[in-house]
């Protein structure tokens, strides 16, 4: 396995850098007093109880949202900061994994995977064909060009969706729940997917998720959100073997412990910062 | 209470304004590429080419249908040979454009809305914009045009073949005579003043239909029952909108 990255205190600059970030829809506050350094190459996970802002912070980073208080650089460019043109430019640099696969369903698998590049190119066609076959292949789904999404499993679908947010060899992968809801195999083949690609072509990848044994064996560091704070950090195996009682139940899956089992209404924080 | 009461009362306009500003923004972004030009060709074809089947067999009975109304109330007068007149008047000037455009609501506006709310259901519209790709020029301008695009292509469509409805009645069942059908039609039927007048109605009907559809498909809450709503709000609105419409172009047109 390579070597392990660890987020804050390193000699070189990271490629994300969030501090004290503050987001509320409305009068509710879903994102507190976040502070990150993420480092170029590594795979990063937000994990956490479903609802906890994990999304959120995604969509911050991708600019979909905009922060109440803090900042947020990428490349040492301020998200927040930046115009709608400068945004469209920034949002080529990244790939965007969706939760499940999002495909567009009236193009076939040719015409998804080509569409980024048609977009924000002027490829000559065949070179269209060419790079959409090569990332094609590299998912292992040469052949399947024609088809139309709805005749595709749901594996191969995440797959081809794969292929779509890596044609452009971004810089920044995000991942919404990328594994949610396929087959055991079809999950390692993903995970391999993410791995390889990251590696490769260095890039940085976050992940959402709260699958916790689908990620540990992938991801370099993992960052828990939980009562719109940072609950813990660390690499998985760390987090594993936590003696914070919130932590040691989300990444064991206890059903006892301070995360508690009934829905507490907004302003009745239920502990796990304790 | 009284904050909901004004709600009920403001919510009409702010949807209305919001309308209009996605309007300006589909129209502002106008770059006529190769790739939009396809898209509004494919377009055209999948909401105005799918609707002739239906909008040719409506027009054919709304022409036979003039015809035995026109007719039954004409004799009384002794005035039957009128009838072409009578049906070409109503439909070049009102009933094609106005027929058309609401079948066009239900047979294509509601297809456009509900595409749209799905497409926004499953992440699409997110992913496209994460893409960087503006959907409201990928997906709501193309069909925006295609409709504006289409329905006066059918209102065409529609009056020719009411007018062969009301030959098949008028000279095939009631025996009136050709000559005097098809001469009265030619002399009595202005082209500016009639024939035009349609055209633009049918084109601005378009618009409206088109424009309520995309809207709505656009600002659908992404669930099942949301995209369900937003469907019915298409009908519902480019009808009434439609005949408001209507009323307002006659009393400038004429």
């Amino acid at each position: 396995m390579e070597e392990r990255t660890t987020s804050a205190g390193d000699a070189e600059a990271p490629v994300i850098q969030i501090r004290d970030l503050v987001f509320r829809r409305g009068r509710k506050t879903i994102l507190d007093g976040i502070n990150m350094d993420i480092r170029r190459g590594s795979i990063v996970a937000f994990m956490g109880p479903s609802g906890a802002g994990k999304t959120t912070i995604l969509r911050l980073i991708s600019g979909q949202l905009r922060p109440n208080e803090g900042s947020i650089e990428v490349n040492g460019q301020e998200i927040s900061a930046m115009s709608n043109r400068e945004l469209q430019r920034f949002r080529r640099n990244i790939g965007v994994l969706l939760q499940d696969g999002a495909l567009f369903t009236d193009l076939t698998v040719f015409e998804n995977i080509a569409t980024p590049v048609r977009e924000h190119t002027d490829l000559p066609e065949p070179l269209v064909r060419r790079l959409v076959m090569s990332k094609l292949n590299a998912v292992g789904l040469g052949g399947i060009e024609e088809r139309m999404p709805h005749e595709l499993s749901g594996g191969m679908a995440r797959r081809v969706a794969f292929a779509r947010a890596v044609v452009l060899d971004p810089d920044l992968m995000l991942y919404d729940e990328p594994m949610t809801g396929l087959d055991p195999i079809a999950v390692s083949t993903i995970r391999t997917l993410m791995r390889e690609t990251n590696d490769a072509l260095g890039l940085t990848s976050l992940i959402v998720t709260h699958n916790v044994a689908q990620m540990s064996r992938l991801v370099d560091y993992c960052y828990i959100i939980a009562s719109c704070k940072i609950a813990g950090e660390g690499p998985p195996e760390e987090l594993g073997s936590s003696s914070n009682p919130g932590i040691d139940q989300f990444m064991n899956g206890k059903v006892e412990g301070p995360i508690p089992f009934h829905y507490q209404p907004p302003g009745a924080p239920w502990g796990l910062l304790d | 209470m009284g904050i909901t009461r004004l709600n009920r009362i403001t919510d009409p306009i702010v949807q209305a304004g919001q309308c209009l500003l996605f309007l300006f923004r589909m129209l502002a972004g106008i770059r006529p590429s190769g790739s939009q030009i396809l898209t509004v060709l494919q377009q055209t074809y999948l909401i105005g080419a799918r609707s002739l089947v239906i909008i040719m067999i409506c027009g054919f009975f709304v022409g036979m249908v003039l015809s035995l109304q026109a007719i039954n109330a004409l004799e009384q007068f002794g005035a039957s040979d009128q009838v072409s007149l009578l049906v070409g008047k109503s439909l070049f000037r009102e009933l094609g454009p106005v027929l058309t455009a609401l079948l066009f609501a239900g047979r294509a506006g509601t297809s456009i809305t509900a595409e749209i709310g799905l497409m926004k259901a499953t992440n699409q519209i997110e992913a496209m914009e994460l893409m960087a790709i503006d959907p409201i020029q990928r997906i709501a301008l193309p069909r925006f045009v295609a409709g504006v695009i289409s329905v006066p292509l059918l209102t065409a469509m529609f009056n020719a073949m009411a007018i062969l409805g009301s030959v098949v009645f008028a000279i095939g069942v009631m025996d009136l005579d050709a000559g005097i059908f098809w001469s009265k039609l030619q002399t009595g039927i202005y082209f500016q003043k009639d024939f035009m007048g349609g055209v633009w109605k049918s084109f601005f009907f378009g618009g409206t239909v088109s424009l309520v559809a995309v809207y709505f498909g656009y600002s659908a809450r992404p669930t099942g029952a949301g995209v369900g709503t937003a469907t019915t709000n298409t009908v519902v609105l480019s009808s009434v909108l439609i005949l408001i419409f209507d009323f307002i172009m006659t009393s400038f047109l004429t």
